[in-house]
């Protein structure tokens, strides 16, 4: 597949603009060595349109808006030139992963760059042609003029030729007084397809002669295909294909229905796989798993600060596997010929993916393209990798394009899951009631199985053909590490060398369970102390954002000081804080709640929600509004009902019935927020923090009312009846 | 054969009668709108108006469609939007987007129904719909405005 940019963009004159990527002071967070020698592309059309070539690509959030609005605001054009085109390998550069809320974070600045260099450039080819100095020239919607009135566009600038360019490092973006497009609530370009029905998405795609496949999975981890009968589905209608490859089986048709009939009919035997441990036994079956120890963070001697301390407490956490629970199930499509493979995919990780699955096709990479579509919401590593290399295997093997619609029960039984956590503090108070010593374990496996080029075996098809899997140890330390300031202080990480069900990213990976934990055993001190929440908070704070936060929230949620629990075990209304820096250098967030709980029943209704979030300089004001509610919202279902159900085969939350997610009736009253904008500092993401602190949030809230401390995610009704009974 | 007539169209369908109409719908008719979300009648996704009621199209059998199906694509366009649309526009009512299909026809056909709406009312109407990006308080929003209340 060798199509390349120039190809892209044969027959129109344009200007482009090439650049390795210089370090762009990237302090923190991990550092990528791709992006210091990636190629960037931006091409400004003969007709003045604005193409930008983006690796990242669009889930959901709103980051095609927000990208375009950078790339409009530099290049002084307006928003509606900028078209985005993302995640296409043969076009757009590799900007790694769309995950981890970087994408604002890392693109932003890369397309601000590449945007403030096509400005530059443009200028200068305009100040011979209008006759003055290149500095005396202002630019207003693609329109370069003079202080005398010439002007000229950037279509004229443009015209036939094709101009390119490569990165110089001398233009300078804008000072962020001088933003007219950032910062401003740019309606989402995807939208109105989206609510008039026309927005194709990855499952709308039809391909010419494309046929329907269904994957059929092993029942057990490690089961082993005996036997498929392949005479059980010959007389359905569809002219039914079965494709067999090491322990991979699927069925293609002519249709659809009848695709999703012959994997019902198909008869395959398995052999007896290996048992997975019983659910009520998770904790304990995690701190168990053999692990490789380490200490994350030490300061001051945390041992004998607690052999001193006037009072002290202890208390473990656990948070059970969780899914994504995609609306839609991942969908992909697969043309492979003897040329090379063309991949249709909603896909976090184009390049990534590419990669993998020219290793499960046992072709170059060189000879696989992988083109970016949209799909459901993913809230990080769902079945869409796994559906990709599903399609590619299948097209492989029939010689035309397949495309394999997972069904219901195949997303929930066999996207990857989010980690289950088993976390432990133990903490001391000094005689002023200020925490003298903070001991902190989590037990985690990595959060991360992602395919690359060398975890193959990280996609279902790659696995069942027999090759390996990697699972990266990113993740279970995210926010393991505390942001308040502790005289004596020790965090340790347990990485469980092995899971009990397949796991992968799922929405702020570590952070949301290792919050829960710091978040509740802060509130649980403060308790202790006789503390008031907040302000037991922020007396450890050092960092003037973190409090910045806090007392923001406290502004907004009308926060009177008073210790928690409201009085008794009374059940009723309740309030909870928590409070998160998201990975120790992203966005912050505070959240302020109200719940009510009802005696009776157990039922913990969250009724108000107030967020307080600040992620440096803001980009879209109501796309990061939209995002703190879905954080929100998301998580409260995590906290309040999910629970990722197996049996000692299998995972058995297989539909919406045995995966009940929260619902119209159930969901907040108001949920209120405050922006927090700093011009001063980087855009990082807003994808994931407002997450992190919900269900310490919920549990300190349900402490409130009652007086009874919940542990464990998620606080059923059950669970909270029992606990007050 | 059977014979189905959608958003004023009549279409001869060339499935199975007992396939589910949303297969006849997306793969037959090429229509976008109604989504396959579980095919459980579940989730809401793939909600059409019969004859101006909203169903599951993906547990509904072709053969037993009685009346006319309207997709999301017949009840408005960009041009021409049905007041949901233009609410759900005006909220910026999507995250991912994948369930606002269901949403919209499920919210047409109860507007339809009950023009001026409870709160209640209107979470009720609604609860049987799943989004998971997390965009109920915008969804309710934006029915709100479309039934001229307090956004």
């Amino acid at each position: 597949m060798n199509i390349d940019r120039r190809e892209f963009l044969k027959g129109a004159g344009a200007l482009v603009i090439s650049f390795s990527i210089p370090e762009l002071g990237f302090t923190q967070g991990q550092p990528d060595p791709k992006l210091q020698q990636l190629d960037a592309w931006l091409a400004v059309g003969a007709d003045g349109q604005v193409t930008v070539f983006c690796g990242k690509v669009e889930l959901g959030t709103g980051v095609q808006t927000a990208l375009a609005q950078i790339v409009a605001e530099e290049l002084d054009v307006a928003f509606g030139r900028v078209f985005m085109l993302m995640g296409d390998t043969a076009l757009c550069p590799n900007q790694g992963p769309t995950v981890g809320s970087q994408t604002i974070y890392r693109a932003g600045p890369q397309l601000r760059q590449a945007a403030a260099e096509a400005r530059q450039t443009l200028v200068q080819l305009a100040a011979p042609a209008l006759g003055a100095g290149a500095e005396q020239l202002t630019v207003k919607d693609g329109m370069v003029s003079a202080p005398d009135g010439k002007n000229v566009s950037y279509a004229e600038l443009v015209g036939g030729k094709k101009i390119s360019r490569a990165f110089s490092g001398t233009a300078k973006p804008k000072s962020p007084d001088k933003h007219a497009i950032v910062g401003k609530p740019i309606p989402r370009v995807d939208l109105p397809g989206k609510v008039f029905g026309t927005h194709a998405f990855v499952q709308n795609l039809r391909m010419p002669g494309m046929l329907h496949g269904r994957v059929v999975r092993p029942p057990m981890p490690e089961a082993r295909l005996e036997r498929v009968d392949e005479a059980s589905v010959k007389s359905l209608p569809g002219n039914v294909r079965v494709v067999v490859r090491g322990n991979f089986v699927g069925v293609a048709a002519d249709r659809e229905e009848q695709a999703i009939r012959a994997a019902r009919v198909l008869k395959v035997q398995w052999t007896q796989g290996v048992e997975l441990p019983r659910m009520e036994d998770m904790p304990a079956f995690t701190r168990a798993t053999p692990s490789r120890d380490s200490v994350l963070s030490v300061n001051g001697g945390v041992d004998a600060a607690l052999a001193v301390a006037s009072k002290t407490h202890q208390a473990q956490y656990y948070v059970p596997h969780q899914m994504h629970a995609s609306i839609g199930p991942s969908c992909a499509i697969a043309s492979v010929t003897a040329e090379g493979a063309t991949l249709w995919s909603p896909t976090q990780s184009s390049f990534n993916l590419r990669d993998s699955v020219a290793v499960v096709l046992g072709v170059p990479r060189d000879k696989v393209r992988l083109i970016w579509v949209e799909g459901s919401g993913c809230y990080g590593h769902n079945g869409a990798d796994d559906a990709t290399a599903d399609a590619a295997l299948m097209s492989q093997a029939l010689g035309k394009p397949v495309r394999v619609q997972w069904m219901r029960h195949d997303e929930h039984g066999n996207e990857p899951k989010g980690v289950a956590m088993v976390m432990e503090v133990r903490g001391g108070l000094d005689a002023q009631g200020n925490v003298a010593a903070w001991d902190y374990q989590v037990w985690s496996p990595g959060h991360a199985g992602r395919p690359a080029a060398n975890g193959p075996g990280n996609t279902l098809a790659g696995a069942q053909l027999g090759m390996p899997d990697n699972l990266s140890p990113t993740g279970a330390d995210r926010n393991a590490r505390p942001t308040y300031v502790f005289p004596n202080s020790r965090v340790r990480l347990h990485l469980l060398q092995s899971t009990v069900l397949r796991v992968s990213s799922l929405r702020g990976l570590g952070s949301p369970q290792n919050t829960f934990a710091n978040e509740s055993f802060i509130d649980e001190l403060a308790h202790a102390a006789g503390a008031d929440p907040i302000e037991f908070r922020i007396r450890h704070l050092k960092d003037e954002r973190a409090v910045a936060v806090l007392e923001a929230v406290a502004k907004l949620a009308q926060w009177a000081p008073r210790p928690a629990p409201r009085g008794g075990r009374n059940a009723g209304a309740g309030r909870g804080v928590a409070f998160v820096h998201y990975d120790n250098y992203s966005g912050y967030a505070a959240i302020a709640l109200q719940v009510n709980v009802e005696r009776a029943s157990g039922k913990v209704s969250v009724e108000r929600v107030a967020a307080a979030h600040d992620c440096g300089l803001i980009v879209n004001p109501d796309g990061l509004r939209n995002q703190i509610e879905g954080n929100i919202v998301q998580t409260l279902s995590r906290a309040l009902l999910e629970d990722v159900k197996f049996d000692t085969a299998k995972v058995t939350s297989l539909d919406w019935a045995r995966y009940p997610i929260l619902r119209f009736n159930d969901v907040p009253d108001e949920i209120a927020i405050t922006l927090i904008n700093r011009p001063d500092k980087p855009s990082v993401g807003a994808g994931e923090p407002a997450a992190s602190p919900i269900m310490a949030a919920v549990a300190n809230a349900i402490f409130d009312a009652t007086g009874v401390r919940l542990r464990s995610v998620p606080f059923t009704a059950e669970r909270v009846k029992a606990a007050l009974a | 054969m059977t014979t189905i007539t959608v958003n004023g169209k009549q279409h001869e369908v060339v499935a199975a009668p007992d396939t589910p109409l949303l297969y006849v719908l997306r793969n037959e008719l090429e229509l976008n709108g109604p989504k396959f979300g579980c095919g459980l009648a579940q989730c809401g996704a793939c909600t059409v108006h019969m004859d101006g009621k909203p169903v599951r199209s993906c547990s509904v059998q072709v053969s037993a469609v009685k009346g006319k199906v309207t997709t999301i694509e017949g009840l408005g366009t960009p041009d021409k939007p049905h007041p949901l649309q233009a609410a759900f526009v005006a909220e910026q009512a999507a995250q991912c987007g994948y369930c606002i299909n269901g949403m919209i026809m499920t919210a047409s056909a109860f507007l339809a129904q009950n023009p001026k709406p409870s709160e209640q009312q209107i979470r009720a109407a609604l609860d049987g719909n799943l989004c998971r990006c997390g965009t109920h308080m915008r969804i309710l929003r934006a029915v709100r405005r479309a039934a001229g209340g307090a956004v």
